[in-house]
């Protein structure tokens, strides 16, 4: 067994891992609090890479891309606030009108949100395939053997540390804050919350302000580690962030992340060791695995049905 | 006596996590009886009628169901099946009719198992065989049957949502009549009844059992039902059954009156009903 | 202006704060997506800008705003004259401004007007004023009608259409037996004819599934991709005939069904689609990968083409001994003989799906399809077996997605993974939500809007899937059920079709 080769299947999957997590948390947080599968959320995601991508440009345009913290910060805040504000506009759009109507209105009118940001992207910024040139290089050489070096990017650790420290500012607002009471409220009992004055509509749209937030940080991510990206990119990250916040438990925010981690490992793994051809395959496997001998996930609670 | 027994069960628990909702219960329905289950509200009727029917696997117990043709177990069977083999049929608490569609429909619906295999599983009957059209008719003979019985023949092709709530319950006790049971759970079926249509229901129950020779197993709030019908009551407190005989010795049993109206002194509470107070005051 | 909206619940300020909020929102969700644009340069990217469509994007969304707000207040005459005034002379400017596009950092049109000549004042002042009469004298009509005919005109025409559904199916079928016989000539109509049909039978198909049984399937493409591999396989390395092969396809097909639908079809419904939607997507990766089968990304060609029912072939050049089609009947060889011969075969296919489908509404398992729709607990305490009867429906919808899947195949003489995508299944479920779900003749004509339209139009063919996209969101808003979605009952007792249908159009 070659260690290193292990070592270095092992640091991409957890950097591929957070980023799913991150997309995964804005599933579990909606899932949570209305009940429903936000479709839209992959295409959300997609949109955070986009504008990221934009401020960089804009800020090449402007002659500021050489000083790289003021860069990456624009693009971080911008790409979190606009996104939010199309992660609030789906919910105002396509879901609010239809809660309370029958489930399966609401899931069809999220796919239709999907298809329809995907394709606004692509007319607007066409089909192509849009470059991106890295700004964060080089990296740390953790083991060197005779045909292998393991390397940890700094970019890697850019994404692991930003995850992580987000995953607490989150947990904690969720945890501690009025905010995050009236969203646990609203999870539990959605007329009750809004009987004893928590303002459910806000609150819902606060939690699609957050999910789009997160998942704009993962585009950005994206776009930074690998380079490229697309109108379709939200399509398959959406899926697999899905799968990893139904394998962490769904409405469990640490079950995300710990689903992504896993996704993330998985998917790495696979693709170093046996064919990369079939990382999707295994993902869906899992999802199909995971729904049908654990439907409530690793931390999550399994349902008593209301007869 | 023992040949008269519809329903058995023996050391019934169920646990919910650490909630205990049915604690070691143990009762006996027997046939062209109604049998009424009462009881406070979270005392765990509900969960009984749920083990019985398969929604719940009992965490222990044993359930046996005396057919015509000889006992069956109930507890580790699979829902659908308890209906099917063993004519058990139920109704819920919170209605629940096809609302979409139409009275009739609904209790055609119930006979799905006889019709399905008349038609072959479909085959038959999409060439409209006769032995599939001779089926269909009869089902409709019996829906129509049950139509008048409770008084909805002029509403037939209403949508069942359509329905007044009292005539929604009937509705539903149709339907589980349709499926031919040997064995009726009704769930509260005279909850949100006007007086009228209380008297109404006992009319109607009594004739289940006593034109079509069927057991019922009821649970009630309304003792003005309970008392009038039943032939023999049971009272489950916080999952225990806390008294078992005919309603005139049910009703002036000591420790029904106290679970009823409550105690004045918590300590006279069994520990575990202290216990369970403090965990889930709802309960 | 607020003094002339103050007549309800809302003032005028409140109504600018409003417009105000949603223009900032347009405006920050457009300035960077639509407001910049990415363009590759041999250098790498570089920016374009477009302020333009930034100002279409908010311009549009006070618009929008205005007409909602003026549907939720009932705003007095005058206001609604004042507000659709506003909405029109920004349509105008907008207008403008398409047709000036090369000037794209002129200033609004009317304050051009306003700083020039006197002619340009008057005739301002004119087009504002003409709105304005337009709109106020026809607002008072609008308003009485809305109360009454409004809602009764959709009810006649709902009346109407439920009690003559048989009537237009039948004038339906009419109309595409016939139809080669008026575009026999044209080869373009008959291929786009077929498509259409295609996409009618996968909607027929999935309706089953969708409409019937209430289970979002978003992986039926994969059935189709099973029932065209299923056959160019078996032909290809078997030589078996298409007539063969068409039941085998569908066999293939609705095994798949089975196996990928028990273990999943316990799941809630949006579990369940999401887990077809992975199905699918397997199935297509698969396509891809296993190259020794499938030919991966270069799919197969060469798809032998289906004889007359075995007794004639459509070849120009036969081999000695095969009779050929126009001979069997005594006709000059003509290539579209092949063509509607294929249309008349789908038009069959298609029509089996749909009487199949119409005839086990009407028996046992269909309305146990329904009933589980409704209500999956209440089933199961009336014995019905929800995996079963699921799995039925399941089966079912995908061996007519396996017919079509053949088809398809035979058709094309070619076929890729790329003909298999998730979008393929976003699609035929679109025709069959938006047409409405359970109903024949809406897939029918969703299939016709969503599929011939496009075709015939297509310098849209760009839009087309924004358009879907919208379409589903705004027909899900207007209508959950689709547009056609009535539920006519499987029996009646004691009313009339007709009696039954006036009674809840009422």
């Amino acid at each position: 067994m070659d260690w290193a080769y292990f070592l270095q299947q092992l640091i991409n999957g957890l950097t591929l891992g957070a980023i799913y997590g991150l997309i995964a948390i804005g599933y579990t947080m909606v899932y949570g609090i209305i009940g429903m599968i936000n479709f839209a959320h992959g295409e959300i995601y997609m949109l955070g890479a986009f504008h990221s991508l934009i401020t960089f440009l804009i800020c090449q345009a402007a002659g500021i891309s050489g000083i790289l913290p003021l860069t990456l910060l624009l693009m971080l805040f911008v790409s979190m606030v606009l996104t939010s504000i199309y992660g609030w506009g789906v919910e105002r759009i396509a879901y609010r009108p239809l809660r309370g109507s029958f489930r399966l209105a609401a899931l069809i009118s999220a796919i239709g949100m999907s298809i329809f940001l995907q394709n606004f992207v692509q007319i607007s910024q066409g089909a192509r395939v849009k470059p991106m040139q890295p700004l964060i290089e080089g990296g740390i050489t953790l083991m060197e053997s005779p045909n292998f070096n393991v390397q940890l990017s700094y970019m890697q650790i850019v994404i692991i540390v930003l995850t992580f420290v987000l995953m607490v500012v989150f947990s904690t607002l969720i945890a501690k804050t009025s905010l995050g009471r009236a969203q646990r409220a609203c999870e539990q009992d959605r007329t009750m919350a809004g009987l004893l004055g928590v303002n459910v509509d806000r609150t819902i749209s606060t939690t699609f302000v957050m999910g789009a937030a997160l998942a704009a940080v993962a585009g950005m991510m994206v776009t930074l580690y690998y380079g490229v990206i697309d109108f379709y990119i939200g399509f398959l990250a959406g899926v697999k962030a899905f799968t990893a916040a139904v394998l962490g438990g769904i409405g469990s925010l640490p079950g995300a992340m710990l689903g992504g981690l896993l996704i993330g490992l998985i998917e790495a793994f696979w693709s170093g060791y046996l064919t990369i051809e079939y990382k999707d395959v295994a993902t869906f496997g899992i999802l199909v695995l995971v729904l049908i001998f654990r439907p409530w996930g690793l931390l999550g609670k399994p349902e008593v049905e209301k007869v | 006596m023992t040949d008269n027994v519809q329903l058995e069960v023996e050391h019934l628990t169920m646990r919910f996590g650490g909630l205990v909702a049915i604690d070691d219960l143990s009762f006996t329905a027997r046939k062209r009886e109604i049998t009424a289950i009462i009881g406070p509200n979270g005392a765990g009727k509900t969960t009984v009628f749920n083990c019985l029917t398969g929604f719940y696997v009992p965490t222990e117990g044993r359930l046996t169901l005396y057919a015509n043709d000889g006992p069956r177990l109930l507890e580790r069977m699979e829902g659908f099946r308890i209906p099917r083999n063993n004519g058990v049929a139920r109704t819920f608490q919170n209605i629940r009719l096809f609302t979409g569609m139409t009275v009739l429909e609904n209790l055609i619906v119930a006979q799905h198992n006889q019709l399905m295999e008349a038609s072959a599983f479909s085959l038959a009957g999409l060439f409209n065989l006769g032995r599939y059209t001779s089926a269909e008719k009869e089902a409709l003979e019996t829906a129509k049957f049950w139509l008048n019985k409770v008084g909805l023949y002029e509403q037939a092709d209403w949508n069942a949502g359509n329905l007044p709530y009292g005539s929604q319950r009937r509705l539903e006790i149709a339907r589980a009549m349709c499926v031919n049971p040997s064995l009726l759970c009704l769930d509260e079926p005279a909850a949100g009844l006007n007086p009228r249509e209380s008297a109404e229901l006992n009319i109607l129950l009594q004739s289940i059992r006593d034109d079509q020779g069927i057991g019922l197993l009821l649970i009630e709030h309304d003792m003005s039902v309970v008392m009038k019908i039943s032939d023999h009551v049971i009272v489950l407190d916080y999952g225990k059954k806390i008294a078992d005989g005919n309603p005139e010795a049910v009703k002036n049993d000591p420790a029904v009156i106290r679970a009823y109206l409550g105690e004045d002194e918590d300590d006279e509470l069994p520990p575990e009903v202290a216990a369970d107070l403090h965990l889930d005051p709802n309960a | 202006m607020s003094a002339l909206i103050t007549s309800s619940r809302i003032s005028g300020a409140e109504i600018v704060k409003e417009l105000a909020f949603f223009a900032v929102i347009a405006l920050l969700m457009s300035v960077m997506i639509l407001g910049v644009e990415t363009v590759d340069r041999p250098t790498g990217l570089e920016l374009a800008v477009r302020w333009d469509l930034v100002i279409t994007a908010i311009i549009s969304t006070i618009i929008g705003r205005l007409a909602l707000i003026i549907r939720r207040e009932h705003i007095s005459r005058i206001g609604q004259a004042v507000l659709i005034t506003v909405a029109a002379v920004a349509v105008f400017e907008m207008f403008v401004r398409f047709r000036e596009m090369d000037d794209r950092w002129a200033s609004p049109v009317f304050i051009d007007m306003a700083f020039g000549s006197v002619t340009s004042i008057v005739l301002a002042i004119a087009f504002i004023a003409i709105v304005f009469a337009i709109a106020y004298f026809s607002m008072k009509k609008v308003a009485a009608e809305e109360e009454e005919s409004g809602s009764n005109l959709s009810a006649k025409i709902q009346l109407a259409y439920r009690t003559n559904t048989k009537k237009i199916g039948a004038l339906g079928i009419v109309f595409f037996i016939i139809f080669p016989f008026l575009f026999g000539e044209n080869r373009s109509a008959i291929d786009l004819a077929t498509l259409v049909m295609i996409y009618i039978m996968l909607g027929w198909g999935l309706n089953i599934v969708v409409g019937l049984a209430g289970l979002l399937d978003l992986g039926y493409v994969a059935f189709y991709a099973v029932g065209a591999y299923s056959y160019a396989l078996l032909s290809q390395h078997f030589d078996l005939s298409f007539w063969l092969c068409l039941p085998l396809a569908g066999i293939f097909a609705a095994s798949f069904g089975i196996i990928l639908g028990f273990p999943v079809l316990r799941l809630r419904g949006d579990y369940l689609a999401i887990v077809t939607l992975g199905f699918g997507e397997i199935i297509r990766v698969v396509l891809i990968n296993w190259y020794d089968l499938t030919g991966g990304p270069d799919g197969i060609s060469s798809i032998e083409r289906p004889s007359f029912f075995g007794l004639a072939e459509f070849d120009r050049r036969l081999p000695e001994g095969v009779m050929g089609f126009n001979e069997l009947f005594g006709l000059d060889y003509s290539t579209m003989h092949r063509l509607i011969f294929l249309y008349y075969l789908i038009l069959v296919l298609a029509l089996v799906t749909a009487f199949v489908t119409v005839r086990l509404r009407k028996l046992p398992i269909g309305r146990a399809w329904e009933a589980l729709r409704e209500d999956e607990i209440a089933c199961r305490s009336l014995g019905i077996n929800p995996t079963n009867t699921k799995l039925s429906a399941f089966a079912i919808g995908a061996m007519f997605g396996g017919f079509a899947g053949a088809f398809f195949a035979t058709r094309q003489g070619f076929i890729s993974p790329e003909s298999f995508t998730f979008l393929e299944s976003a699609v035929i479920l679109a025709i069959v939500v938006l047409g409405g779900m359970g109903s024949q003749i809406g897939v029918v004509l969703a299939a016709i809007v969503m599929i011939g339209f496009p075709e015939m139009f297509r310098e849209l063919a760009e839009y087309r899937m924004l358009i879907f996209g919208a379409g589903m969101v705004a027909i899900m808003l207007w209508r959950p059920r689709g547009l056609l979605s009535f539920r006519d009952p499987t029996i009646l007792l004691n009313m009339s079709k007709k009696e039954k249908v006036a009674g809840e159009v009422k």
